[in-house]
């Protein structure tokens, strides 16, 4: 509904404004008169009037006083019965590029999501002031230099969509980290974006690895404790999504997806099979590698090599990184050289992964790595 | 709507490019002069010949140099006409500058 007034009134507080005027005026109406056979397009028609109405009157207040500049709507007539759906081209503004990255997610959530500035405040730890500060601040830019409510055009469109793709996993992300269900909010997002652009096989990748990820989440910490994969209690996963998001997978591979969000998508997949095939995986950060150059990533490639049976191999590529004040580094140095049999070394390894641990779940974590040495 | 491109360009980068360079770059800054979307455009002399002015407690203090003491150096003005902030950014996108190390910086217009 706020997209396709947004589209039609070229402006989000204006169409913020018309859309709660309606949910007013339905609240009024409908427990008397019924609800409407549409009430979707009800209430899109609705709010388009009173816009209309307010337009007017501001216009004729302004040709009064000679001064003001008359707001430019568009006033064709409009059939009342079909909506245009325009999600796509508000994720592509909200998403845009020129807005700080912050303002981006705050109004993805806002627009699209439909969270309450107060909740997206609660979800990034932040007063409800400095988010509605964050979201008027986008919302100006927006209006102030033209940023295009639009879906780009085919030359622009891949490097936009991956605008559009980061904000949604970064979403996911401050999910993942166990506060506000921000990751059931940025899946709905994934959902709604890969059903708009069916075609683009990162949209459906991004969707699947977040899907896989979902199913695993009350695996992943016991208490405040993080759980590693291997030692995860399986009956927690929840084996419907799974299958959902490998069905998303197999979508986004057949659409011809190599990209980074498909290969994380196979990674996370093949670590929910019942026997993990870790020289696959293995390949597969390979390949992720080559299309990030993270040496992050190629640290996850190591572990992999060492789960497929060759902890050396692994340990010789973990060496050339230069990842020095990176926890996972030391710490899976430190497991690497504990299955080596190298037990000193092992230990300076986790003693320096203990000095860069920022939370208490760590700090025990790699206590109990050390005491088991 | 109407954006003005402030056009920075890399320190030393002049001295750093041959003479086609310098014929290719100039050909393309004449090519974006006569874009029909190009409103008018200026090139402006080197930082070194810039003066700053001030009124500092009623009066008037120059001094030599410019105003900002940035590493990029306003080398030029050009404001263009465009559709919105897409159209402007695929303008400033193809400004000489930005692939010999230089920042365009894009700022609607203000209109009265």
């Amino acid at each position: 509904m706020l997209a396709s007034l947004v589209g039609f009134l070229g402006d989000f507080d204006k169409a913020e404004e018309a859309a709660q005027e309606a949910f007013a005026i339905a609240a009024q109406r409908w427990p008397e008169s019924g609800v409407p056979a549409n009430p979707g397009a009800w209430l899109v028609t609705t709010a388009r009037n009173r816009a209309i109405d307010r337009i007017r009157r501001e216009r004729t207040l302004a040709e009064k006083i000679h001064l003001l500049p008359a707001p430019d709507a568009v006033m064709e007539e409009f059939d009342d019965t079909v909506i245009k759906d325009e999600r796509l081209e508000l994720i592509f503004t909200c998403c845009h590029p020129a807005l700080a990255l912050e303002g981006q997610v705050a109004l993805t959530l806002r627009a699209l999501g439909g969270l309450e500035t107060a909740e997206i405040a609660r979800a990034f730890l932040v007063s409800e002031e400095t988010m509605k500060r964050r979201l008027s601040r986008a919302k100006a830019k927006i209006k102030a230099t033209g940023i295009p409510f639009a879906v780009p055009g085919a030359h622009r469109l891949p490097e936009r969509l991956d605008a559009v793709l980061a904000v949604i996993y970064l979403i996911y992300n401050e999910g993942y980290r166990g506060r506000v269900d921000l990751g059931v909010e940025a899946i709905h997002l994934g959902r709604v974006l890969a059903a708009l652009m069916p075609d683009q096989p990162e949209a459906h990748g991004l969707l699947a690895l977040m899907t896989i990820h979902h199913a695993r989440r009350r695996a992943r910490f016991s208490g405040e404790d993080l759980v590693l994969l291997e030692d995860q209690d399986r009956s927690l996963w929840d084996e419907d999504q799974i299958a959902e998001g490998r069905a998303v997978l197999d979508r986004a591979l057949a659409l011809g997806g190599r990209g980074a969000y498909v290969v994380q998508a196979a990674i996370a997949s093949l670590q929910t099979r019942e026997r993990i095939d870790w020289p696959q995986v293995a390949e597969m950060y390979r390949r992720l590698v080559e299309l990030t150059g993270s040496p992050v990533v190629e640290l996850n490639r190591a572990v992999a090599v060492a789960q497929a049976g060759d902890p050396a191999t692994a340990l010789r590529a973990v060496d050339r990184l230069d990842l020095d004040g990176y926890l996972y580094f030391h710490s899976t140095r430190g497991e690497l050289l504990r299955r080596l049999s190298r037990d000193a070394e092992a230990r300076a390894a986790y003693l320096r992964a203990l000095e860069l641990a920022a939370s208490t779940p760590e700090r025990r974590f790699l206590t109990r790595r050390l005491e088991d040495l | 709507m109407q954006y003005a491109l402030l056009i920075y360009n890399a320190p030393g980068f002049y001295e750093a490019l041959s003479d086609a360079d310098i014929e290719t770059a100039y050909a393309e800054y004449d090519a974006l002069a006569d874009d029909p979307r190009c409103v008018g455009a200026t090139q402006l002399h080197p930082a070194e010949t810039a003066t700053s002015v001030r009124v500092v407690g009623g009066r008037t203090l120059i001094t030599d140099g410019p105003f900002a003491d940035t590493k990029e150096v306003l080398g030029g003005i050009c404001l263009i006409e465009a559709a919105d902030l897409d159209e402007a950014l695929e303008l400033a996108a193809g400004v000489p500058a930005v692939r010999l190390g230089g920042v365009v910086e894009v700022r609607p217009v203000v209109r009265r």
